[in-house]
């Protein structure tokens, strides 16, 4: 259900590029999706098959996932760590003042088109 | 073979909806209204808790609700009923949270000229609602004791987005394991600036302070 709303606001995206590129078909769509942005992938590939077959542009579209690793920002002392593995808590110092760095990324990365 | 060609886009998907939060927002601030984004798990208490709260407002300042659900319009009728004020319910066609489109589709039907306060009833989620900006002034959720104390940890962006924390229910607490110290250290670990205000809208108990709270957060906002 989550996914399917974030399907839609892809398509509207993609649309929108396909329209400024004079893009008639779309082969990919590819995506940065960050690995705690909450998005399951399987789940949002599932939804893209069933929402971008109804759009003429994008029938037989496939949407490729590139999955951003999230890693995690130490004000205490300066390092970084996997935040997945260690949460809140720094590894290295144990201090809790710390910051996503990236991985909560839902981006369209690019689109492969048929070269004319 | 077809040749392929990649155009680069590099966008996030939320940046129209931030484009369009941020344009709604400045709209609403040279009108005077002021939107508070109300989000919940189903169940939470949202509707009973805004009628107490608007009971005990309505007569200081005017008051609007729009009720957002993807179906049935129980709750306007609800509000509408027990309050008085103007309430409408939106639908959101399926998708399980309001962007800032659908929030302003949502104000173009309500009479804003002269209302103080509008307050969007989000879809009751505690995932989706989080991520999109609705264009609101200030968001707020409430959490009841029988979810639990950890809820913050399981939904920790929801926890961070949020300005005030309303735990509801509070009259159940003895009969479920619900540390209220723990869940207000959970919550200051995702925003240490989060308000937390304990209710429960049942009895009435602990509304007076939510109310206040909402009413300064008024007046300050129209005075700056």
């Amino acid at each position: 259900m989550h996914e399917l709303g974030i399907v839609f606001y892809i398509i509207r995206d993609v649309k929108q590029a396909a329209e400024e590129h004079g893009v008639e078909h779309v082969n990919a769509v590819v995506m940065n999706i960050g690995e705690v942005s909450t998005i399951v992938p399987e789940y949002l590939t599932d939804c893209w098959r069933w929402a971008a077959d109804k759009e003429e542009l994008l029938k037989g579209c496939e949407l490729k996932v590139s999955i951003i690793p999230a890693v995690t920002h130490c004000d205490g002392c300066g390092g970084e760590y996997p935040t997945v593995q260690y949460g809140k808590k720094c590894p290295h110092c144990g201090s809790d003042s710390t910051w996503l760095l990236r991985g909560n990324e839902v981006e369209i990365k690019e689109i492969e088109v048929a070269d004319t | 073979m077809e040749r392929i060609k990649v155009i680069e886009i590099k966008k996030s998907v939320f940046e129209n909806n931030d484009r369009d939060a941020d344009n709604l927002r400045q709209e609403l601030k040279g009108r005077g209204v002021y939107l508070l984004n109300l989000m919940s798990s189903p169940g939470a208490g949202k509707t009973t808790t805004l009628i107490r709260t608007i009971n005990l407002l309505k007569d200081k300042i005017r008051i609007a609700v729009m009720e957002a659900d993807i179906d049935s319009d129980v709750d306007a009728v609800k509000i509408k009923e027990a309050t008085g004020i103007q309430s409408i319910q939106l639908h959101t066609g399926g998708m399980c949270h309001l962007d800032a489109e659908m929030t302003r589709q949502g104000l173009d039907n309500l009479e804003l000229d002269g209302t103080d306060l509008v307050i969007l009833e989000n879809v009751g989620n505690l995932v989706c609602p989080a991520e999109f900006d609705t264009g609101a002034v200030r968001n707020a959720m409430i959490l009841s004791v029988p979810e639990g104390d950890d809820k913050p940890l399981k939904y920790p962006l929801m926890f961070s987005v949020c300005d005030l924390v309303i735990i509801n229910k509070i009259d159940v607490q003895p009969y479920f394991d619900f540390d209220i110290d723990k869940c207000r250290s959970y919550i200051k670990m995702r925003n240490p600036a989060a308000e937390v205000i304990p209710i429960c809208a049942k009895t009435g108990e602990g509304v007076e302070r939510l109310a206040e709270w909402l009413l300064n957060a008024v007046k300050t906002w129209k005075t700056n």
